[in-house]
């Protein structure tokens, strides 16, 4: 088998045991625990606006600033506007294009 | 699913659709880093596919085009998945049903299935989201995925050139946006933003976005207590 294959296989292994530890152990029929239910409840939050941060402001080396910011800001302004999902989307790129193209 | 009224449903594929279009360049940047790589087609898919989560896949080839072995990859790329564990424990509680349909749901635990999941106020619309979400990613991943591949590159250049780098924080960001309305939930997800921010010079890329959901559950207890 190729070390590609190798790697394709054992990866996908892997990312699924991770993948399905929610869904499979927890999300049988039986209920959660209280406790669980609450702290499924708060992670959305945290977990989305970790998503937001660590996708606009990192790259390659760590921290960075650049032009995805405006573009960032571009959409927090869009969608203070009320602009539906898919505007918001286009304005952040425009913005961000905008900007290198400066 | 019939639970789902159509304004809701109709909402919930737009944002499936924007976002799983949105990370299409990503894919096809996917498939070029895969040639460049020296993979093949098959091999490229089986990526896209098989292990199916963006930046476990980008880790894995770059350690294999760096002559790395199968074990290192694979533990970079598993590294980096963490993540999918915070939020199957989020939608556990929405992913009921048959062991049959939970061992297919597992496979779209990517970050956008969830977001746009975590987005939906109602449990029926958090599983519909999910799973519209999932599929609609799944399929365009995996062909911009094969059109990177067999079409090639330059698409670098179009992607910071056109801004379609910022569109991802854009979509997750609107995916939040509902919940900044509460005071407290606010203050949770800036907490989450600082906590992920901090973490990423000390932390395996992937590892800051579980140290913003752990910080939560830990503030939480200690309130309770």
């Amino acid at each position: 088998m190729s070390r590609a294959w190798l790697t394709i296989l054992l990866l996908a292994a892997a990312t699924y045991a991770l993948k399905s530890f929610g869904p499979i152990v927890l999300g049988g029929d039986r209920s959660l625990p209280p406790r669980l239910t609450r702290l499924a409840d708060e992670l959305p939050a945290p977990l989305l606006a970790a998503l937001v941060a660590i996708s606009s402001f990192t790259g390659e080396t760590g921290w960075t600033l650049d032009a995805r910011a405006i573009g960032l800001g571009a959409a927090a302004i869009a969608l203070w506007r009320k602009l539906p999902f898919v505007a918001v989307v286009i304005v952040a790129a425009g913005a961000t294009a905008f900007v290198r193209a400066m | 699913m019939n639970d789902i009224p159509q304004s809701h449903r109709k909402r919930i594929l737009r944002q499936a659709l924007s976002i799983a279009v949105a990370i299409m360049p990503f894919g096809v940047a996917f498939g070029i880093a895969a040639r460049e790589a020296g993979l093949n087609i098959y091999e490229a898919m089986g990526f896209s596919s098989l292990v199916f989560t963006g930046s476990a896949q980008f880790a894995a080839v770059s350690v294999l085009s760096d002559g790395g072995s199968a074990v290192t990859a694979v533990l970079a790329g598993a590294l980096l998945n963490l993540r999918s564990l915070a939020f199957g424990v989020a939608l556990a509680p929405v992913l009921k049903g048959s062991r049959r349909f939970r061992a297919f749901a597992a496979q779209v635990m990517i970050d956008e299935a969830a977001a746009v999941a975590m987005a939906q106020e109602e449990p029926a619309d958090r599983r519909f989201g999910y799973l519209a979400g999932g599929l609609a990613v799944f399929v365009l991943w995996n062909l911009s995925t094969a059109a990177g591949v067999l079409f090639l590159g330059a698409m670098d250049g179009i992607v910071l050139q056109a801004g379609i780098d910022a569109t991802i924080p854009a979509a997750f960001l609107a995916l939040l946006w509902p919940r900044l309305a509460d005071a407290r939930q606010r203050t949770i997800a800036l907490g989450g933003a600082v906590v992920a921010l901090a973490t990423v010079p000390v932390l395996p890329p992937g590892l800051p976005i579980i140290a913003a959901g752990l910080a939560v559950a830990l503030a939480r207890r200690r309130s309770v207590q």
